[in-house]
């Protein structure tokens, strides 16, 4: 091979999504299609029946996500000592070991428990918060995510490893408001609530201004010559603080140690069960971005979860429950305000009023 | 261990610390076990990563710019993050993410995950997030320089990397067949055919904005595919809801006839399910709506029908710039069963991509060009015909030109015709 060839880089094989065959527990792939019936022996743990008569366990446990090498290979050293060498990871980074026989059950969850990786998080559990990059990796991120869900987690470990909610809660977490974790029965998510702060000598070389501009959702920004220079000018009595036009334009800072908010959404639903997929629903904002603890968002979310655990129906989701006590209640239960600020105000906010004579005292 | 001891070198951390305790598994331990414990490359730049993370406590603000960062012959797939704070802690000054596509319903094996650590253990920080909001495996924390090295390896290991930017994104799907009685069609299938088809337009970013599959197995939709996705794929199915009448009086016995019918009977959307004085079940099928409830709560004594099949949803999105917004109904029902099922989803997946290339615009998602266009031009556009099942009820507001309702109406009788297998007067035109 002359000199040329071998400088040629390596391309890609474009192999696409890797085939999971290869990778599952052969009981699954033996019954791929042909499952009957589960059911749950005790939180943390599901048992699923094939149509073949063949069974499996699987134990689910709690991770951080963000993890380090050590901490994936104590997770198969557990797998090939405690289970039989295959694992899966849940949407919620929740890992999960399957075993064919029962014995080998509370050997692995005693292990996974002495190894700090708490079990549970299945059926009517808090399981595992859905969260995003924040400060350890995002560009644009107004507080940190990873920091935030330890901080929870550790709250509302006892809620993981028992089924003793009402139904399942899906709590998600955002580091800014385009909300890349999603919505949930609460969601803990970045407020701004100021108006960019624009560094006018770097906007012309960093930005692409058309861009910018189209980006608001509000027709909040125009092209403006300050001092001289090409920029931006947004017009703050109709900016709503989204931040939208930051990652387009990092000289438009829109995160400040001050003003950078948490707000607390409740109610969002996924699944189709029941009532049909929901959105989530302001329940309180300007709370704190507090690091390391984020004790006021704690302490909320603290009270909405044991609220609703005390006195939702069983299999109400939490969007459920709200539906039928009334927000009225909800307020007055959590000890949360009602402001003009919880009055939608967006395209279609007249289908979010109540155009009837229904009400809850 | 409590860190700032000025004669080791590693920066103070009095902002992570904390959360080194607490009974939830701590990313903080892990970060710093890589930095004392980890390969070479692994400690330095940990220790100078968690120098910046304590930094971003102090100040409560971000540190990272994007950039551009690529691997031979791919135009996405690296997230690049280049520090502000370079000068205080210049080994991490670059700290990309691989993002890489997982096996189709997340399972591996320890034999695969020890080697994507050993990877990653030499080329990159050592961390990795299983797995991130896109669907991701996310390898975080790579040099420039490494970032084709790793890639290399991971590749070589059967792995490819995922989407970024305006591309076709990395897709999730839930355990579905693999493991759940629930599922309703081969996930597994559905998803490698349609993003293995599509894989040209995550490879190289030419799309007017992201644009993202998940797949899920029922309408529990487990991987939150109505709301998170531009297409939804969501199991179903049109015949009757199995019923095991044995277990139904079961699971009565065990839990109680008032729990019974407070748990499954009230809580049934459309008022379809009654109980019988035998404490036997009764489903009018015809009025349920496949929700899954019932279901969900007599795991062994319901179970979906065996007529099963997809619904697609289209549009979902997040936040930016015109709200949040879920997927509509656009094919109510589709069989997935056969060779030329797969064909026809693929076919419309593939329609669908290319429509939003060709017609949304920059930054824009299907589901806002749905919604400045109008579903009525979509549906046009796509070759699918009106459905109510695409409704929550017709329209309220009179503002509409209906000259052609008849022609339209008459389409509608002759679909309802030939779908009862007869032939009308236009088929022989």
């Amino acid at each position: 091979m002359d000199q040329k060839a071998q400088d040629k880089p390596r391309m890609p094989d474009e192999v696409g999504v890797p085939d999971p065959f290869q990778f599952m527990h052969p009981v699954m792939k033996k019954n791929y299609g042909n499952w009957a019936w589960h059911d749950r022996p005790r939180p943390g743990v599901l048992h699923h029946v094939a149509k073949s008569g063949d069974e499996i366990w699987t134990v689910r446990a709690g991770t951080q996500r963000q993890m380090d090498v050590f901490t994936i290979r104590k997770l198969c050293d557990i797998a090939d000592e405690f289970a039989e060498g295959h694992v899966r990871f849940t949407t919620r980074s929740n890992i999960e070991f399957m075993v064919s026989e029962f014995a080998k059950v509370p050997a692995l969850i005693s292990k996974l428990q002495e190894e700090g990786f708490p079990v549970g998080g299945t059926g009517n559990s808090v399981s595992m918060i859905s969260h995003t990059q924040g400060w350890l990796h995002c560009d644009i991120p107004g507080t940190d995510a990873s920091g935030v869900v330890k901080s929870l987690m550790d709250m509302l470990h006892e809620e993981f490893i028992h089924e003793e909610m009402p139904n399942r809660v899906r709590i998600t977490t955002s580091c800014c408001q385009i909300n890349c974790g999603g919505q949930g029965d609460i969601a803990i998510n970045v407020q701004y609530t100021k108006p960019p702060k624009i560094n006018h000598d770097l906007v012309a070389n960093v930005c692409e201004r058309p861009a910018v501009v189209a980006r608001c959702p509000v027709a909040a920004i125009r092209p403006a010559l300050v001092n001289g220079k090409p920029s931006l000018e947004v017009d703050e009595r109709k900016c709503v603080c989204c931040g939208a036009c930051y990652p387009p334009c990092p000289p438009m800072q829109i995160n400040g140690k001050e003003s950078t908010k948490i707000a607390i959404w409740v109610g969002g639903k996924h699944s189709n069960a029941r009532s049909k997929p929901t959105f989530h629903k302001l329940a309180v904002a300007n709370l704190p971005n507090n690091p390391p603890h984020w004790p006021e968002v704690r302490e909320v979310v603290r009270k909405i979860v044991a609220t609703y655990k005390e006195d939702a129906k069983d299999w109400e989701r939490l969007g459920e429950w709200i539906e039928r006590i009334g927000w009225n209640r909800f307020f007055e239960m959590t000890g949360l305000a009602f402001t003009k600020h919880h009055l939608d105000t967006w395209t279609g906010a007249r289908h979010t009023m109540n155009h009837s004579a229904h009400i809850h005292f | 261990m409590k860190d700032g001891d000025p004669t080791n070198g590693k920066h103070p951390t009095p902002m992570l610390d904390p959360l080194e305790d607490g009974p939830w598994p701590s990313f903080v331990k892990g970060l710093k076990r890589l930095r004392d414990e980890g390969s070479e490359g692994n400690r330095k730049m940990m220790n100078d990563l968690l120098g910046q993370l304590n930094h971003s406590y102090q100040e409560q603000l971000g540190f990272w710019k994007g950039g551009t960062v690529s691997v031979f012959g791919y135009g996405g797939g690296i997230i690049p993050r280049f520090s502000e704070v370079a000068d205080k802690f210049p080994e991490s000054k670059e700290f990309h993410t691989l993002r890489v596509m997982p096996p189709a319903g997340y399972h591996y094996t320890t034999d695969v995950l020890r080697k994507l650590c050993d990877i990653w253990e030499r080329h990159g920080s050592g961390l990795i997030a299983f797995h991130g909001q896109s669907g991701d495996i996310m390898f975080q924390g790579c040099t420039t320089e490494n970032t084709q090295k790793a890639f290399d390896e991971l590749n070589e290991l059967g792995f490819d990397l995922g989407g970024a930017g305006p591309a076709l994104r990395t897709a999730m799907s839930c355990v579905g067949h693999a493991r759940c009685e629930q599922s309703c069609y081969d996930e597994v299938r559905a998803h490698r055919t349609i993003i293995n088809t599509l894989l040209d337009e995550m490879h190289r970013p030419a799309l007017p904005y992201k644009f993202k599959f998940k797949f899920s197995g029922c309408a529990n939709d487990c991987v939150n595919a109505i709301h998170r996705s531009d297409f939804a794929v969501i199991g179903t199915w049109r015949d009757d809801i199995k019923i095991d009448q044995d277990k139904v009086k079961e699971h009565i016995a065990e839990k109680g006839r008032k729990y019974t019918i407070d748990t499954v009977v009230s809580m049934c959307p459309t008022r379809a399910i009654s109980l019988n004085d035998d404490d036997t079940l009764e489903i009018d099928n015809r009025s349920c709506v496949r929700c899954m409830h019932c279901i969900n709560v007599m795991t062994k004594a319901l179970s979906p029908g065996d007529d099963k099949g997809v619904s697609i949803l289209v549009g979902g999105k997040r936040a930016l710039k015109i709200g949040d917004l879920m997927g509509t109904m656009i094919i109510p029902f589709m069989k997935l069963e056969t060779d030329e099922d797969f064909e026809k989803l693929t076919e419309l997946a593939e329609n669908m991509v290319e429509f939003f290339a060709d017609n949304a615009l920059e930054h824009e998602r299907i589901g806002e060009t749905i919604d400045r266009i109008g579903l009525p031009a979509f549906l046009e556009a796509l070759g699918i015909d009106p459905d109510p099942n695409m409704v929550n009820h017709p329209r309220t507001s009179c503002f509409v030109r209906t000259d052609d309702f008849d022609d339209e109406a008459a389409k509608w009788f002759e679909r309802k015709a030939h779908a009862a297998g007869m032939t009308v007067g236009s088929d022989t035109d």
